[in-house]
């Protein structure tokens, strides 16, 4: 199936969870901030929240400093 | 004569000199700045003239800050940040320049949160002095904070922001910046203020590292109410180091965003004003 992740298409294998594609993207878990069709979805929900063909999300990566 | 004085404008009338005019003003005044400089001589005046007396025995009060504030941005404007309650988790390299920022603009209320004591590597770039080390962030913050705008009504938490204390602690806050250090802290932050007042904006950072160019450094908007600023990429755990000036930049662009975002103004796009 096709996500759209910050704009850009990206093919992913169906029954995709949020956790699984994060690792897929190579990003941790605990350092990013995802909505997924415009909902915020909370990082212990991330294993649950499963993926749908066409589906849009927006992932921030956030890095320390400050 | 149409002059200013002390940033309001006045009639005065023609052929008066500058201590003519600080006898009728100010007496107490021992210092009289004429057009931005000292101004020793008995002067007379012209039309235009921008007068300040100052008595150096005497601090400003919150009245006469606020009579200031009015004078340079506009009254409206400045009705508009006085009214405005803007919440900074962390008072560290980001929060401390960003609470001061937000304080010089004259914005009414803020709400600063911080675990932390001030240690000598602070020094490095945030905004605390020799003689506050040892002393709590918030404690140290709001003594300068005091000393710069004295009408200002602060709310300090000498404490961990988590995800179960941050809807309390910033309730009535219209705005939150997110000012940590630490990655994943931010990331919890996001979450929680996003899912608990989606109507809220966010102003957060990430990619403040390093001494690389100051010129990649932006705000953006990701998605819903949450504004970036940073390069989204240098991070302390790669980099290494954190540079006063590059940690400036990004604290400025999150306090502007802020400011923009109280005067109904896009912080991304460069709209009016």
């Amino acid at each position: 199936m096709q996500l759209k992740i910050n704009g850009k298409t990206l093919e992913v294998k169906d029954g995709c969870d949020i956790a699984t594609l994060l690792q897929q993207l190579g990003l941790k878990a605990d350092r990013v901030a995802v909505e997924h069709n415009h909902n915020i979805v909370m990082c212990r929900d991330f294993d649950t929240t499963m993926l749908q063909n066409g589906d849009q999300i927006e992932i921030v990566n956030f890095v320390g400093g400050g | 004569m149409r002059i200013s004085i002390n940033e309001q404008s006045h009639d005065i009338p023609p052929q008066m000199t500058l201590h003519q005019l600080r006898l009728q003003t100010d007496p107490s005044a021992n210092m009289c700045i004429l057009n931005g400089a000292e101004a020793k001589a008995d002067i007379p005046l012209q039309p235009g003239d921008r007068v300040v007396f100052i008595c150096s025995d005497h601090i400003p009060n919150a009245e006469e800050f606020n009579t200031m504030l009015k004078a340079r941005h506009g009254a409206e404007v400045q009705q508009t940040l006085e009214r405005s309650c803007v919440g900074i988790a962390g008072v560290g390299g980001l929060g401390s320049t960003i609470a001061i920022a937000l304080a010089r603009a004259g914005i009414g209320h803020l709400i600063i949160a911080d675990q932390d004591v001030v240690e000598l590597s602070n020094l490095q770039r945030q905004q605390y002095f020799l003689d506050q080390i040892g002393c709590p962030k918030v404690v140290a913050l709001t003594a300068t904070l005091r000393r710069i705008n004295p009408g200002l009504q602060l709310t300090t938490h000498h404490t961990r922001v988590d995800s179960n204390n941050l809807p309390e602690l910033f309730d009535s806050a219209h705005i939150l910046v997110e000012a940590f250090d630490d990655a994943s802290a931010k990331a919890e932050l996001t979450q929680t203020w996003l899912q608990t007042f989606p109507e809220r904006p966010l102003v957060a950072a990430s990619g403040v590292a390093g001494f690389g160019t100051a010129n990649n450094i932006s705000t953006r908007r990701p998605f819903a109410h949450l504004y970036l600023c940073g390069d989204g990429d240098s991070a302390v755990e790669a980099v290494g180091s954190l540079c006063a000036s590059r940690v400036g930049v990004t604290a400025s662009h999150q306090a502007h965003a802020v400011v923009r975002l109280l005067l109904g103004l896009d912080p991304v796009k460069s709209t009016s004003t």
